[in-house]
């Protein structure tokens, strides 16, 4: 599929805390330079999406809260619509609106701030609350039960997650807007402070603050402007059953079936042979070797050893999370967004110092909302 | 119909959040604490002024880059006499009942603030009317909406 691009795109440096920039700043600033980015102004946009979670942002309809700030009030007003979820999916959902024939462009936005609210009681909100809220499981409980479920089922180690962080974190180097970069040892990482057994602090995303735009384009505009598009050339989106009980957490099927429907969209038969990056959501690090199977990289059980072996280093055959990824910089919501940001980033051949060696022509973006990865958007990009 | 019981759950969530106020805000409740000052910012396009100073205009997306200094005093815009309790975030204090919730448009500024204003009597309280802003004194300002204790109808 060729009918959407990306046009224009901007993220902000992901940071522990932002006392300097409150929402609307943060959004201002991601919206201006993704438009500059474009080669469009504000009034070039006929659509608005925005991104956000009301207990986070600790607002009811949080999404509401940002129009100035994202222009969709430009000129008495343009047409808007939010999403709670991951920023892919607001991508997905304004790929929707511009299919729909009704507009040519979308801006796409998402912003979270991890340092205003308590993530523990946030995320603990997430989950039923007459039998689940009150034993206080929260997302690291949950993502504990998801690490060791998985390491039992396919005999893996908490060395074999540990080198997934030495890996992001030392790709992080290279990522200005990385919030935790450091060469890490193996030895750092088991003897990192236990937080949720199997999990470790250097198992763990930090806390962030930021946001992030994409400018999103029919075929028709894209195709007029001076920039590369990147085009998506397949996307789609699974979610499984919300109650932990009803899942074998060691499994990811709704990732199987969005990964089979992206491929299928976008042609892909192999995909360890046809895409050349990947940019995944390792909220913790059994999360990449897991999401890596489930999408099809390699039998199940089998990612960790790929990623012991180097062949997804950031000089690998295929490297996975060239950005340093989520285990660098969390800002919920905003992570997924930034996974197509910085895949569109390698396609153009503009990700700086990340730049992996060779052309990117064909690359994976992912996201993830709910507990233990209970939706995921896949999005395929390319030349 | 047999009787059953049903049953139900009560949890109180404490759910606490530290919002910055960023470079707008920040710049605002520092003139309040600081200097008794409450500041808005005009748009370089349209020229409106607005309370408080923001990062946007939202109908020009442009930056209000000139920040001035508003008169703490305007006209009422629009009231409401509030019956019901309020517990104030930031202090956990309970507010009596009656209160006066405050629309105001300060001389100068085009848009309207929120605040309130110490008058429950309605025969004091028209469209129109003076009012102007009651500063918290001295080293009880710590920087935020409610260092203006409230607004007072002006004869
Ligand atoms: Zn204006």
């Amino acid at each position: 599929m060729t009918d959407i691009a990306i046009v224009g795109m901007a993220q902000t440096p992901y940071r522990r805390r932002r006392d300097d920039a409150n929402f609307a700043e943060l959004i201002y600033g991601v919206t201006c330079e993704a438009l500059d980015d474009a080669g469009l102004e504000i009034g070039d946009i006929d659509n608005f999406i925005t991104v956000s979670n009301d207990f986070w942002d600790g607002r009811t309809i949080s999404s509401m809260a940002v129009q100035d700030a994202c222009g969709s009030s430009f000129d008495g007003g343009r047409n808007v619509s939010t999403v709670e979820g991951d920023g892919t999916f607001g991508l997905l959902y304004g790929m929707m609106r511009i299919l729909s024939g009704a507009y040519q462009t979308t801006l796409v936005v998402v912003h979270c701030k991890g340092s205003e609210g308590n993530m523990r009681l946030i995320t603990n909100g997430m989950f039923d609350y007459i039998y689940t809220r009150p034993l206080g499981i929260e997302a690291t409980g949950a993502a504990a039960l998801q690490a060791r479920r998985y390491m039992d089922k396919y005999k893996l180690t908490e060395e074999d997650f540990a080198h997934v962080s030495i890996k992001n974190r030392g790709n992080a180097l290279r990522n200005p807007n990385a919030q935790l970069a450091e060469t890490l040892s193996l030895d750092q990482v088991m003897a990192s402070k236990p937080i949720a057994s199997p999990l470790k602090l250097h198992d763990i995303s930090p806390i962030s603050d930021g946001a992030a735009a994409v400018v999103l384009a029919h075929r028709n505009v894209a195709n007029k402007l001076g920039r590369k598009p990147v085009w998506v050339k397949g996307i789609a989106h699974c979610s499984e059953a919300h109650f932990l009980g009803d899942r074998d957490l060691a499994e990811a099927p709704a990732l199987r079936d969005a990964a089979f429907r992206a491929y299928q969209m976008a042609g892909i038969e192999d995909p360890f042979a046809e895409i050349d990056l990947v940019e995944l959501y390792d909220a913790y690090s059994y999360m990449e070797p897991l999401w890596f199977e489930e999408l099809g990289f390699c039998p199940k059980g089998k990612g960790a050893e790929l990623i012991r072996l180097g062949a997804t280093a950031f000089d690998g055959p295929l490297p996975v999370n060239p950005s340093g990824g989520v285990l660098s910089a969390h800002a919920v919501l905003v992570a997924g967004l930034a996974r197509v940001i910085e895949a569109s980033l390698q396609i153009r051949g503009e990700a700086g110092e990340r730049q992996v060696e060779g052309p990117v022509e064909l690359a994976l973006a992912h996201g993830i909302n709910g507990p233990c990865g209970q939706s995921h958007c896949v999005v395929i990009l390319g030349e | 119909m047999e009787k059953v019981e049903l049953i139900h759950l009560r949890q109180d969530v404490d759910l606490p959040y530290h919002w910055a106020a960023g470079r707008y805000g920040s710049m605002m409740l520092r003139a309040l604490r600081d200097r008794k000052v409450i500041l808005g910012n005009r748009c370089p396009q349209c020229n409106k002024v607005y309370v408080p100073p923001r990062v946007v205009c939202g109908p020009c997306f442009v930056q209000p880059s000139e920040v001035v200094e508003l008169s703490p005093a305007g006209i009422l815009a629009g009231y409401s006499v509030v019956n019901y309790p309020f517990i104030d975030p930031e202090t956990g204090q309970k507010r009596p009942v009656p209160y006066t919730y405050a629309y105001i448009k300060l001389d100068g500024c085009d848009n309207y603030l929120s605040h309130l204003v110490d008058e429950t009597d309605p025969s004091r309280l028209y469209p129109g009317v003076r009012v102007e802003a009651v500063f918290r004194p001295d080293g009880e300002r710590v920087g935020r909406l409610q260092d203006i204790l409230h607004f007072r109808v002006v004869d």
